[in-house]
């Protein structure tokens, strides 16, 4: 990923997770594994956040929750779904109360299998994660630019023609 | 009176590891009402009875809780050999209680590490957390998994431990030991973390009695009950105490944790003393028919796992009652009158595992 220009911050939310990923993650963010050398930082604010990481599956009460909490968070933003819970429903897929993977109610970038997914997978992810956060917060930032000098030519042409009055 | 405002606290909230939504009734800063709704880590697991046969059912119950994971397999696995009559190989029985107790560590530990992160001491929370993944590295080389590891099956178990992974054992356990010596001080006898914990929460012998407490939060409170002498697993050739405190507060269930952790250390090294060669799994032939009550002492207070079976491939009822579906009502409780800085913490006291609650 080279080298780090930008600090993500990143949110986790357990959907309807066994705990097993969930520790598991937890796991990664402490010094055996510190997923932090990477540059990140795990917040518990959505608002702030940037990278959205969710284990466990979509129920149809939590469905909102995640709904909103995706919403809260500004772009650009990037999810990542650990463990096959998250990803597909997993072993849970014919329960009668899951509705599916995380990809059922949000966008999913990265999808990180395993059960439990373990830290080095996690920790795979993350980097990939950071990874996506750059290019699209790149992106954004050329975008914005271009949109300016759009604009500022705009104003120009405006200036030019349209001041008669 | 002054005015009362209502805050909501959850699902998602910076100190939950996991969904719960409280909806807290403020007067000032004293919370004189807590209002739980729950079901959003609610998967319908039980109900895979219809779709997955006994013997599958024990992976799908072991994802019940992945803390305590490998403790829920045993407890539906001896369900359903008690409704058949297996008598399970002694080997097997050990090797139950020796990772059943490894598992008590682990959950322990985390707990201890939650806790101290829930009053704000981090350092402590990583140290604990460190220890912690000690344990791990045992499950994994012990069993190949770290949280969930697949090796109860109806009949026994799956994999062996030779000697040297017993040695292995009883050498990490003992760093452990050693380890939990030093920062038991911390969490005892530390000035600080006393005044976060000491009187807060007090939840009393009769209360808890009343309301239904269960595992170590009961303990705290003086109730001598622990499932583990019922005699399950290899249990009934271990000597045991049952570790109770009086205080019934925070203070009291740390201790007791702590005091568990060193129990469990000592029944891994009793079990490791006794334990007898031979089989791993008994033959397990037909399907089972009837029912049972299999009552297990988990981390977090006792577990019962009622099975139903009509003679078919698949059961016909499936039950699990954890330990902080129990807790709750002594939870809201001790909430009561406590203040709003503390809610966290009284959170996290009961240790709770949602996704067993809700399954
Ligand atoms: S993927 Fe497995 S360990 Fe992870 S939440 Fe699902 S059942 Fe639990």
């Amino acid at each position: 990923m080279g080298i780090v220009k930008r600090s993500p911050w990143l949110l986790h939310y357990d959907g309807s997770s066994c705990n097993g990923c969930d520790i598991e993650v937890l796991a990664c963010l402490t010094p055996v594994y510190d997923a932090e050398r990477f540059g990140i930082i795990n917040t518990g604010d959505p608002m702030q956040a940037d990278i959205f990481l969710i284990t466990g599956g979509i129920n149809t009460q939590n469905q909102a929750v995640v709904k909103q909490l995706y919403d809260q968070m500004p772009s650009p933003k990037v999810v990542v779904a650990v463990g096959v819970c998250a990803c597909t429903g997993g072993v849970f897929k014919e329960c009668y109360n899951i509705i599916g993977g995380a990809d059922t109610t949000i966008p999913v970038d990265i999808y990180v299998p395993g059960c439990a997914a373990r830290p080095q997978a996690i920790i795979d992810g993350i980097i990939k994660a950071v990874a996506l956060f750059q290019e699209r917060a790149d992106e954004q930032e050329a975008n914005q630019k271009g949109q300016k000098t759009e604009n500022a030519a705009l104003n120009e042409a405006g200036k030019e023609t349209g001041n008669g009055n | 009176m002054a005015k009362q405002s209502i805050v909501p606290f959850g699902p998602q909230h910076p100190v939950l590891p996991e969904p719960i939504h409280l909806d807290l009734v403020l007067e000032d800063e004293k919370v004189v009402k807590a209002i739980p709704s729950i079901g959003f880590v609610h998967r319908g697991l039980e109900s895979l009875v219809e779709k997955k046969d006994f013997n599958e059912m024990t992976y799908v119950v072991e994802r019940t809780c992945g803390i305590c994971s490998f403790m829920h397999g045993m407890g539906y696995c001896e369900s359903i050999e008690h409704i058949m009559n297996v008598e399970i190989p002694d080997r097997a029985k050990y090797l139950r209680t020796i990772w059943a107790e490894l598992s008590r560590i682990h959950s322990h530990l985390l707990w201890l590490g939650l806790l101290a992160d829930a009053f704000g001491f981090e350092s402590l929370f990583y140290q604990c957390w460190r220890m912690r993944e000690k344990v791990l590295d045992v499950f994994e080389l012990t069993t190949g998994g770290r949280c969930i590891f697949s090796v109860n099956k109806v009949g026994g178990v799956l994999k062996d431990m030779d000697a040297e992974m017993l040695k292995v054992m009883l050498d990490v356990t003992a760093g452990i030991e050693e380890e939990l010596k030093v920062i038991k001080k911390t969490f005892l006898f530390d000035y600080t973390v006393e005044s976060r914990l000491k009187g807060v929460g007090v939840l009393t012998k009769e209360q808890a009695h009343n309301l239904g407490a269960a595992g170590p939060f009961a303990r705290a409170s003086g109730i001598k009950m622990d499932m583990r002498t019922t005699g399950y697993a290899a249990y009934k050739d271990l000597d045991m105490e049952i570790i109770t405190s009086e205080a019934g507060d925070s203070f009291a269930r740390c201790e007791v944790r702590i005091n568990e952790i060193f129990q469990a250390i000592d029944l891994i090294r009793q079990a490791i003393s006794k334990i007898p060669g031979g089989e791993l799994s008994a033959v397990v032939k037909g399907n089972p028919n009837g029912e049972y009550f299999m009552r297990v002492e988990q981390p977090r207070g006792e577990a019962i796992y009622y099975s139903k079976a009509n003679g078919s491939k698949f059961l016909e009822r499936m039950r699990i009652r954890t330990p902080t579906f129990a807790n709750i009502p002594s939870l809201l409780e001790t909430l009561k009158g406590a203040d709003f800085a503390d809610v966290p913490l009284l959170i996290v006291t009961i240790d709770p595992c949602i996704s067993c609650t809700e399954r």
